[in-house]
């Protein structure tokens, strides 16, 4: 329903991107937005790693090619050179776009099931096969009697 | 075969389990389906967190045909407004003008240009006809992203106070006015 920036000529932007995917491991298509401080500039991709970005909503802000995308990391950017901490960023971001923003969610009650589900699966299922496993077979029937194995013959030769 | 644990409504119970599971899912996507129709739920919502905060710092230059306004605008007023991002390259912004202009008398909407060259924001709005008390421009899309914009259209209503008191990122729908926006802001008014 919405317009993002992306939508511009956004067939020929996909294009262009599948195109050019092998030759560019980053989105950051401009070397003039990179930082020039290596190390920064690390701390500032690994940052936008965990960024999502809104537009693409599956892709970070490090790999997507939308207009907003490369403004967040414009930002982030700044932030870093700013002497800022991770955690300062991740805040400020955060603070901003809520936790949608973070392609990690971070632990808590709205995010509990999701976390806990694997060991929940896990304990559920140990729960069904002790419960199966637990129950006793049901006893052997006991044996025939003389009257019994008698008419057994009988049906088995009258056929 | 009497110890057999399994007895006939232990039995019908767990016949019973993935019908009431299936029953219950499709409830679920049965409600979500129908809020998208009745514009109370929409999958693509960002969930900003601005909802009853002030609005963020920001001093935005004219566009023209209006004026540019701060923070310190919106937080001086005395009745609510809403603000509206928009752009010229924007297709639902162009469906929600018909909107926006029939709301004009009963709202002071102020606009914000997102990202757009001055005289395709001037053309857009002089076609569309303008529904804006004022226009200003972010033209690097900043402001925007200290509001939680996430694309354009996105629109804010702010009350007295500059406190932001609801928000959506869909195109704004006669619904929408009716149901949400209007009740809101004649609640918010002094």
């Amino acid at each position: 329903m919405k317009t993002h920036p992306l939508r511009r000529g956004g067939l020929i932007a996909l294009l262009a991107c599948l195109f050019f995917a092998p030759l560019v491991a980053l989105a950051v298509d401009d070397p003039s937005e990179m930082l020039p401080d290596p190390a920064q500039e690390q701390r500032a991709e690994a940052i936008g790693a965990q960024l999502r970005c809104l537009v693409c909503q599956n892709e970070s802000i490090e790999d997507s090619s939308a207009d907003l995308a490369r403004d967040l990391r414009h930002v982030v950017r700044e932030h870093v050179a700013k002497g800022e901490s991770n955690q300062q960023i991740m805040d400020w971001m955060v603070n901003r776009y809520g936790n949608f923003i973070r392609l990690k969610p971070p632990f808590t009650i709205g995010t509990l099931l999701l976390w806990v589900m694997p060991l929940l699966a896990l304990c559920i299922g140990i729960g069904i096969a002790w419960w199966t496993f637990r129950r006793p077979r049901a006893p052997a029937p006991p044996p025939l009697s003389d009257e019994e194995r008698r008419r057994l013959s009988d049906l088995t030769e009258t056929r | 075969m009497s110890d057999q644990p399994s007895s006939p409504t232990r039995r019908r119970l767990l016949m019973a389990a993935p019908l009431v599971v299936a029953g219950g899912v499709g409830v679920g996507f049965w409600r979500m389906l129908s809020g998208m129709t009745k514009g109370s739920f929409d999958p693509h919502d960002i969930h900003a967190p601005a909802l009853n905060r002030p609005v963020p710092d920001f001093a935005l230059p004219d566009q023209a045909p209006g004026t540019g306004f701060s923070a310190a605008d919106l937080r001086g007023l005395k009745a609510p407004v809403l603000v509206n991002y928009f752009a010229s390259w924007c297709i639902p912004c162009v469906a929600e003008m018909p909107v926006l202009n029939a709301l004009k008398d009963k709202l002071p909407i102020w606009g914000i240009a997102y990202k757009d060259k001055p005289e395709h924001a001037l053309g857009f709005v002089q076609r569309a006809g303008n529904p804006y008390a004022r226009i200003a421009a972010d033209h690097d899309g900043l402001a925007a992203i200290d509001w939680g914009v996430s694309g354009v259209p996105e629109t804010f209503l702010v009350g007295p106070g500059g406190v932001i008191r609801w928000h959506t990122a869909s195109p704004i729908t006669e619904a929408m006015i009716t149901n949400t926006i209007m009740p809101l802001a004649d609640s918010l008014k002094p």
